[in-house]
């Protein structure tokens, strides 16, 4: 590789290359090039730094200046300024939302300083698509070394003292799940890999397979030689087409290179790997209904066992993982198990990546050790609520988590206290919801989603989910009644004990952690006929207050409805039967004249 | 493209390529690295901080020293341009002025390898926002 002084590193991940990230790489080497600095520094695409919220990214490298925001007319002072005269563009930087003050290196970051990057090692640090910057990073060494130096059943020795658990959700043990495909004999043998990532909100395995497809790749390759299978295939969703080809090309690159093949690395082995197509269905994560989709088959879950080590896709063992499962295994390999059995806690070892959304200041990619607090990743990570508002709760684990209050907030993360918390890891979606947010809707919408995916084979997950919702929306338009508080956790009871799958057993999930933690919240929406935060538009009653009006028909003109009426200069009044309650007089009103009830 | 054939190229191959990588994994950890910082304003340039930078890059890359070499604004000290500041682990920084090629190599040899001090060092006469209390 040429020597260069200076490397500019610019997130090609989705989310910033919506922001036109692709311009700005074309820009800067336009401008280099422009003032003959072409041979002094060089313009890198790499996959996500995971600070979304302030994308696109551009970091600079020695000086680890964190440029955020960039847009492409700002690319030509970057060089100007940074790479010719050595001045930071000050108002480039980052902006610390406490101190206002300009942070000049992502070391001094609060996102990053908790952090610790196993499974995004790469992300935001290699040209996915280049597989000699993962090879400079010790890339395929693990593979080499596990090949060449162990014998399959010393490896998976290996996998099962590091604790490794699944990162999709379950959190089984990765080691068992290895060791019972490989006692499985037959002629052939598959190595699968999860990448139907569905949770709303979460795009962790999006950012693995875009930033850093070659440690997948090398992963499943290890994996193969552990239990004995020569052919792999990444489920992946058809919805993540920037992924689908960095791992395209990452395949091709390693079967150039030898990698995947007969005959690997000069021993007897081989490997490779092929793609199947998802089209995006919920269900299809599961991994029994996964299996029945890349067969061609409808994607629906079966009846657990057998499980597929045993008989899996055509039949034959397979071992399904998840992508933030698989980033893992490399470094064990490479750093030993021990090392990565000292993260984390008692029973969950290592760090877990989470995808940080919703009313939080820091929206965005993060990875911290097992057994941090929620405190942690919401306050010094996430940078505390927006616009200073009181902190409500957070949703773990998508459709099939629940929400932690504050009372969780100093609970150590990890598999175990989740689930004792009533919610569970999943895998990795976290969403913070402020005041403003109505626990009821919360629920709602989730059963929304678990009702529109649910695949329909089981009578409980079909239908039972369906009447929940019924009954979520009759609360929401303050029409339920204290029985239907009793019957939604009973009803949630008999689905999470008879559903077939692990999207059934675990939808109620989110209406049982609101109805136990926000219970008042239910009772005043059934009894007070009220929504505390105000979200549910049924339950909101718009008046103005007399005194208050000064009769500027601002609102009569705002009132889509035409509910408002009232005579310049005198006070107006809405007609409570008209009101759509949109809140656009409540908007527009400067005298604060409309109550809400 | 060449196949590799065995994990020992792969090695091989690694070290090869590891070289153009260095930059960025300095860079995760700059403060246990020798930070050598030349000065780049328009003064800097115009009296060749351009080709002293070089120098540096090209020696400390020749001598495998674990330093970083990045680009700073002006220091203040035009009169005695072009200035290298050079910071060692865990000590206070030197600067350097009226360094030129010949003058950069003898920093890498002397002080940077040796810890000799030589000619040509500024006092340091300012404290910067940083460091006060």
């Amino acid at each position: 590789m040429a020597q260069y002084k200076m490397h500019i590193l610019v997130c090609g991940g989705t989310g910033c290359r919506a922001s036109q990230s692709e311009q700005i790489v074309e820009n800067l080497n336009a401008e280099l090039k422009n003032l003959g600095l072409e041979n002094d520094a060089q313009v890198v695409t790499t996959g996500c730094f995971g600070f979304c919220e302030k994308g696109p990214i551009v970091k600079i490298i020695p000086d680890n200046t964190f440029y955020t925001q960039v847009t492409p007319e700002d690319c030509a002072e970057i060089i100007k300024e940074h790479i010719l005269k050595g001045r930071k563009v000050a108002r480039l930087l980052y902006e610390d939302p406490e101190t206002q003050k300009h942070i000049e290196d992502s070391k001094h970051m609060g996102f990053y300083q908790k952090q610790l990057r196993i499974a995004l090692r790469n992300c935001g640090f290699i040209d996915p698509e280049n597989i000699d910057e993962y090879i400079a990073r010790d890339g395929y060494a693990a593979f080499g070394k596990v090949l060449t130096e162990m014998d399959p059943k010393t490896a998976v020795e290996i996998m099962k003292k590091s604790g490794l658990r699944g990162r999709g959700g379950g959190g089984f043990p990765t080691g068992i799940k290895w060791e019972i495909a490989a006692s499985n004999k037959a002629d052939q043998k598959y190595v699968v890999c999860n990448a139907d990532e569905g949770d709303p909100g979460a795009f962790m395995d999006r950012s693995i397979l875009e930033g850093d497809p070659h440690t997948i790749v090398e992963a499943m390759a290890i994996c193969g030689y552990c239990i004995g299978a020569s052919k792999g295939l990444v489920y992946i969703r058809a919805e993540y087409p920037l992924a689908i080809k960095r791992l395209q090309v990452a395949i091709k690159q390693a079967r150039e290179y030898g990698l995947l093949g007969e005959g690997i690395l000069g021993t007897n082995f081989a490997f490779d790997i092929e793609l199947r197509y998802g089209a995006g269905a919920f269900v299809c994560g599961e991994e029994t209904a996964l299996i029945h989709s890349m067969e061609g088959h409808r994607g629906e879950p079966t009846v657990k066992p057998p499980f597929p080590a045993e008989s899996g896709y055509l039949g034959k063992p397979t071992n399904v993982n998840n992508v933030e499962t698989f980033a893992n295994v490399p470094v064990i390999y490479l750093k030993g198990a021990d090392w990565f059995a000292s993260i984390g806690t008692t029973k969950s070892k290592g760090t877990k990546v989470f995808a940080l959304a919703g009313k939080i200041n820091n929206v965005g990619l993060i990875e911290v050790p097992m057994g941090i607090t929620l405190r942690e990743v919401i306050y010094e990570i996430g940078g505390g609520i927006k616009d200073g508002k009181k902190f409500k709760a957070v949703q773990t684990g998508g459709p099939s988590g629940g929400c932690l209050t504050d009372k969780h907030l100093d609970t150590p993360i990890d598999f175990d206290n989740l689930i004792a918390a009533g919610s569970m890891m999943g895998s990795g979606g976290m969403i913070v919801m402020d005041e403003d947010d109505c626990m009821v809707s919360v629920a709602k919408f989730y059963l929304e989603f678990t009702v529109e995916e649910s695949c329909g084979k089981c009578a409980p997950c079909r239908i039972g989910n369906k009447r929940l919702h019924e009954m979520l929306e009759k609360i929401c338009n303050g029409k339920g009644t204290m029985e239907d508080l009793e019957y939604l956790k009973n009803l949630s009871r008999v689905i999470k004990d008879t559903a077939l799958c692990g999207l059934g057993q675990t939808s109620p999930n989110p209406v049982l952690s609101t109805i136990e933690h926000f219970y008042d919240e239910y009772v005043a929406h059934v009894k007070d006929r009220v929504c505390p935060a105000g979200r549910c538009k049924a339950l909101k009653l718009y008046t103005i207050v007399p005194e208050k009006c000064t009769g500027c028909t601002a609102c009569t003109r705002a009132c889509p409805v035409a509910a408002i009426t009232g005579e310049k200069r005198q006070p107006h009044v809405i007609d409570v039967d008209k009101c759509i309650r949109c809140g656009a007089c409540y908007d527009k009103c400067k005298f604060t004249a409309i109550n809400i009830q | 493209m060449n196949k590799i054939k065995s994990l020992d190229d792969l090695r091989k191959m690694k070290q090869d390529l590891a070289g153009g990588m260095d930059i960025r994994e300095k860079s995760n950890s700059p403060e246990s690295l020798v930070q050598i910082r030349v000065a780049m304003a328009t003064c800097g340039i115009a009296s060749g901080a351009r080709t002293v930078m070089n120098a540096f890059i090209e020696k400390i890359e020749k001598e495998k020293i674990a330093a970083v070499v990045t680009q700073g604004g002006c220091m203040g000290y035009c009169y005695a341009e072009p200035t290298v500041e050079v910071k060692k682990p865990g000590k206070e920084p030197v600067v350097f002025g009226y360094v030129d090629s010949k003058k950069a190599i003898e920093i890498v040899e002397s002080y940077i390898l040796k810890d000799e001090l030589l000619d040509g060092i500024l006092p340091v006469n300012y404290q910067t926002i940083n460091e006060k209390k």
